[in-house]
């Protein structure tokens, strides 16, 4: 069998992987280029767990054939963080308990970052329906909802 | 004396009986003596069994003392999730 | 610099109570944690199962030839790979288990294994398994309880007699065993009581909903030990029951936790790992087998689907006279639904003095129920709680006053027998009552519901060392897998115990070989157990140093104290010794420094909560919107609030999911029709308010921080919550569960036509 090679930016950095036509982005990036982060929860689309930012656009990536990257810009929960330093979300995620078993915590990451860039402060109806694409089954949601809120507040004050 | 309390899972060998008094002053001696008055209980309170002594539940309480005047039940051993 | 404020209660002590980021959450937070699926080795192979499409079928033949020789395909197995435990005499559970992983002669669910491929990717496993002929003989099946117990039913397990029933059986049957719960005279109870209701309830079996699959890696080592990494509840537990479906030592398995994505209940069993161990025994390599969200619904077990009746008397103020209820939960293909469960839960939070409370446990062509959050009790508090509401509507009583007036307190008899010691189930009715959520105004279409619920908590084994480091702080090493923040919890712990900084305690999971044997990570029982073994082995870490302080010092023992992380001498003659000092000093006087606690854990306290719930419903499309939720929980002491709140609010919101959304929707044929997240619904986001929670504090006298359990009774209380606000706001009585859209307009039309609304 012969295999597709591809050749993107992921987190910033350009990288080359061979997968089959038809693996999947996620899991691409999770066997191929050694970023677990992203999970698979459905595979169907349904959960957001395996959320990224594809070219600027919030996209599942279990829906995402992996040679159709080819060119392209991800971003995974693994490049949120600028170096060492936390993205607020994520500062806030751990502050505020917003995480619980913490497997759809990268999709919740992403997603909440795709929020927050388009719209920096949200109200709390608009947090939940951005995130209603992603499933959570231990937090009831309440201390996401209030951290997104909490790093939109912040990123605020900043100016 | 101690106060033995059987639910209905247990009454099939204890006769219909829902109470007994009983000398022991270790919950071994209560299955032992136990079971010479219904012969089988024993088997049956050895294993899968837990006992309350005075309103505290112990798993694998066969080695417990027991206080004297205790009130025992037997209790299936109970699962969470 | 913090960007949420912090917000503790902690009544005298420094760390307990207080909210630090837990130790494993910046690996959560940057996706470096490691989950079940996220494990490879080198040279890994990737398996794939077969699994039935009928829901009940004789296995007539299995031919593996084809398969065998199709590209990268490099082992497979079947049932006849592995011993059959019932020839072996092995006891019920056993040979259930290990059939359950993988059929033998027959096939009793969709989704039951059939065969296992491993190869070098997964896609060729999976087009291996596709290419696995089986003759099968399909056979009548049943999906309900009443279906199930019809005369003329199929039998699953030909030789079931029904046990506990007078006469014995003569005649084979899918109902395995009644269990009664007896008090006083159910008759003249009854007869007493002024004012009677009676309903019956059904509710569909529910999904655990983790979002994380089953997945597991084995590697089968040359010595004949397999090293199996997988995420569970209960590395330990799984350790066990996969050496009993390979026929092997317990002590030949090593099982790694991997961090677990969610349990509740549904992962304190194994279904993978015997699978990959076998196929990385016959291949000699390391095996990974991952499920997906198709197969978790197909071939993990759910919740039981339940069918309940329930009678209650009452006297015209309100005092409840006598329960009876009859309870018929499915146990799935095989024994073991949680109906005993229920039945000594359902009305643990009254002062009953007549009860007849009869549960049956029902065989269907289902998978195996396994457990979830306060396994059976939900359904039945669903059915006792909405009773207890339209005998309030009846009376004219509110719902937090007849539940007072009733309310099991310190000394009352539970239904299972002995007398409840301290508890705090009052105390979180008054906090409804004294908060202003209830008392906000109800609009058109509104309406309100109260409901109270019970989860005993479990005890059981747990094991803790704790070691010293030069530096002066702690490792402390757990066999508990950390599902909700038990990490963080048994860090403050440990800071509490020896006053230092619980920055200065690194808590570490250990697998099976590094830590003594563990219990489960379930049943509410972790903060409390694994919480007392570790402040035991922190204890034994101190009087170990206070000794060696002693000898230092050339003094008696009894002239030294531990005050904040130092040992003092009493008389102040010295400079106080730092633990970093100490163990600098460990060779001079006796070695380092380490202490192991291994218990039984006792003194556990049970749990009771009460919550409300405010509902909108749209009466021209069914749908419930809640509007708001409050919870409160007696968690005795809450070490790390956070997640003493999360641990609530989680249950809460699975509720909810049972009461409006949530059920597995089969075909005549016996197929689930809806095995995606897509059409199984559970809550998003946006579906909910915040979940508002008070945690109320009674602390259990057993425990040495006073903790009880909290993971579990949360969701006890939501669905009879959920139903009576859609009972108050519609006047109608939903006993169906979940109340979709669909069955709430049903019941608007059947009311506004003159019918009863039920």
């Amino acid at each position: 069998m012969s295999r597709t090679h591809v050749t993107c930016t992921i987190n910033g950095d350009e990288v080359e992987f061979l997968c089959e036509d038809d693996t999947t982005l996620l899991d691409a990036l999770r066997d191929e280029v050694g970023l677990t982060g992203s999970k698979e929860g459905c595979g169907t689309g349904d959960c957001g767990a395996c959320s990224v930012i594809l070219d600027g656009a919030l996209t599942c990536a279990c829906l995402v054939f992996a040679p159709e990257v080819d060119g392209g810009t991800v971003v995974t929960v693994e490049g949120i963080a600028d170096g060492n330093q936390l993205h607020p979300l994520q500062q806030t995620f751990l502050e505020g308990a917003a995480l619980q078993c913490g497997v759809c915590t990268p999709g919740f990451l992403v997603a909440a970052k795709a929020l927050l860039d388009e719209n920096p402060h949200p109200t709390e109806t608009e947090v939940r329906y951005a995130l209603a694409g992603n499933l959570c089954r231990c937090t009831g949601y309440d201390k996401i909802i209030r951290a997104v809120l909490a790093a939109a507040d912040y990123n605020g004050s900043e100016g | 004396m101690i106060r033995v309390h059987f639910g209905q899972a247990l009454r099939d060998l204890t006769g219909g009986l829902a109470d007994v008094e009983v000398e022991a002053s270790t919950v071994r001696e209560l299955f032992r003596t136990l079971d010479t008055r219904f012969p089988g209980i024993g088997e049956r309170l050895e294993h899968g069994t837990s006992v309350a002594i005075n309103g505290e539940i112990i798993a694998d309480a066969v080695y417990e003392a027991l206080p004297a005047d205790a009130e025992v039940h037997f209790l299936p051993t109970l699962a969470g999730g | 610099m913090a960007i949420i404020e912090q917000d503790t209660t902690n009544p005298g002590f420094k760390w307990i109570g207080t909210r630090p980021i837990r130790p494993d959450g910046y690996e959560k937070v940057t996706g470096k944690a490691r989950f079940g699926a996220d494990m490879m080795l080198p040279g890994q192979l990737e398996g794939a199962v077969l699994r039935s499409p009928h829901a009940h079928a004789r296995i007539v033949s299995i031919d593996t030839s084809e398969a065998e020789t199709m590209p990268g395909v490099k082992a497979i197995v079947t049932g006849a790979d592995f011993p059959d435990l019932k020839e072996a005499g092995a006891g019920a559970a056993d040979v259930d288990l290990a059939v359950n992983i993988i059929a033998r002669d027959k096939v009793l669910y969709e989704g039951h294994v059939v065969a296992a491929v491993a190869a070098d990717t997964r896609k060729q496993a999976q087009a291996a398994s596709k290419a696995i002929k089986v003759d099968y003989e399909v056979l009548p099946h049943v999906l309900t309880v009443d279906q199930a117990m019809a005369p003329g039913a199929p039998i699953l397990h030909p030789g079931t007699r029904t046990k506990n029933v007078e006469p014995a059986p003569e005649e084979d049957s899918n109902v395995v065993s009644r269990v009664v719960q007896q008090l006083g005279d159910i008759d003249a109870g009854l007869a007493a009581a002024d004012v009677i209701v009676e309903r019956t309830f059904t509710t569909k079996p529910v999904h655990q909903g983790y979002i994380e699959p089953h997945a597991a890696v084995a590697d089968a080592l040359p010595s004949g030990r397999v090293h199996v990494w997988c995420s569970s509840q209960g590395h330990f537990a799984m350790r066990t029951m996969t050496s009993t479906v390979l026929g092997c030592d317990p002590t030949r398995i090593k099982v790694t936790p991997a961090e677990i994505g969610g349990g509740f209940g549904g992962k304190l069993v194994i279904y993978l790992e015997p699978l990959a161990a076998r196929l990385s025994q016959k291949t000699g390599r390391p095996v990974r087998i991952v499920m997906n969200r198709d197969e978790v619904f197909k071939g993990t077990g759910p919740a039981s689907g339940t069918k309940i009746t329930v009678k209650i008397g009452a006297t015209n103020d309100g005092k409840l006279t006598a329960c009876k209820s009859e309870l018929f939960y499915e146990a799935g293909a095989f024994a073991g639904s949680p109906v005993g469960a229920a039945t000594m839960t359902m009305i643990a939070p009254y002062q009953f003095e007549n009860l007849l409370l009869e549960g049956y446990d029902v065989l269907v062509n289902k998978p195996k129920v396994a457990a979830y959050r306060a396994p059976g009790a939900p359904m039945a508090a669903y059915a006792v709680e909405s009773v207890i509401d339209e005998i309030c509507q009846k009376i004219g009583m509110d719902p937090i006053e007849l539940r007072l007036k009733n309310a099991s307190v310190e000394g009352s008899q539970a239904a299972y027998g002995p007398k409840f010691p301290k508890i705090g189930y009052v105390e979180t009715l008054e906090a409804i009552k004294n908060h202003p959520n209830y008392q906000i105004p109800l609009g058109p279409n509104q309406g309100r519901g109260v409901a109270s619920g019970f989860w005993f908590n479990a005890g059981m084994n747990s094991s803790a060392t704790v070691h010293l480091n030069e530096d002066g702080n702690v490792t402390v090493v757990v066999g508990s897998p950390d599902i909700g923040g038990s990490r963080a919890s048994m860090a403050l712990m440990a800071a509490e115990t020896f006053g230092i900084d619980v920055a200065r305690v690194q808590p570490f999971i250990g697998d099976t070989e590094t830590v003594g044997f563990n219990d489960v990570t379930g049943g509410s029982r972790t903060t409390l157990a694994t919480g007392q073994a570790v402040t035991e082995a922190c204890e034994k870490v101190k009087a170990d140093l206070m000794a060696r302080a002693a000898k230092t010092w050339n003094c008696d023992v009894s002239e030294v104290e531990w005050v904040d992380g130092q040992v003092q001498k009493l008389d102040g003659s010295e400079p106080p010794l730092s633990m970093a000092k100490l163990a600098r000093g460990w060779g001079r006087t006796g070695g380092p420094v380490s202490a192991t606690a291994s218990l039984n854990a006792r003194g556990v306290g049970s749990a009771f909560s009460t919550q409300v719930c405010d509902v909108e419903v749209d009466p021209e499309t069914g749908v419930v919107r809640v509007l708001r939720y409050l919870t409160a929980q007696d968690a005795g002491r809450a070490i790390h609030p956070s997640y003493v709140e999360g641990q609530f609010q989680g249950g809460v919101v699975q509720g909810i999911g049972w009461a409006l959304n949530e059920e597995y929707v089969h075909t005549e044929k016996g197929t689930m029709d809806n095995p995606s997240f897509l059409d199984y619904r559970i809550p998003v986001a946006s579906d909910l308010p915040m979940i508002d929670t008070i945690i109320v504090e009674v602390p259990n006298p057993g425990h040495p921080w006073g903790v009880r359990g909290v993971g579990e009774v949360g969701i006890v209380p939501p669905l009879a919550a959920v139903a009576n606000a859609v009972s108050n706001a519609t006047g109608c009585r939903l006993t169906d569960l979940p109340m979709s859209p669909m069955r709430v307009l049903d019941a608007l039309n059947q009311k506004s036509n003159g019918g009863n609304g039920h």
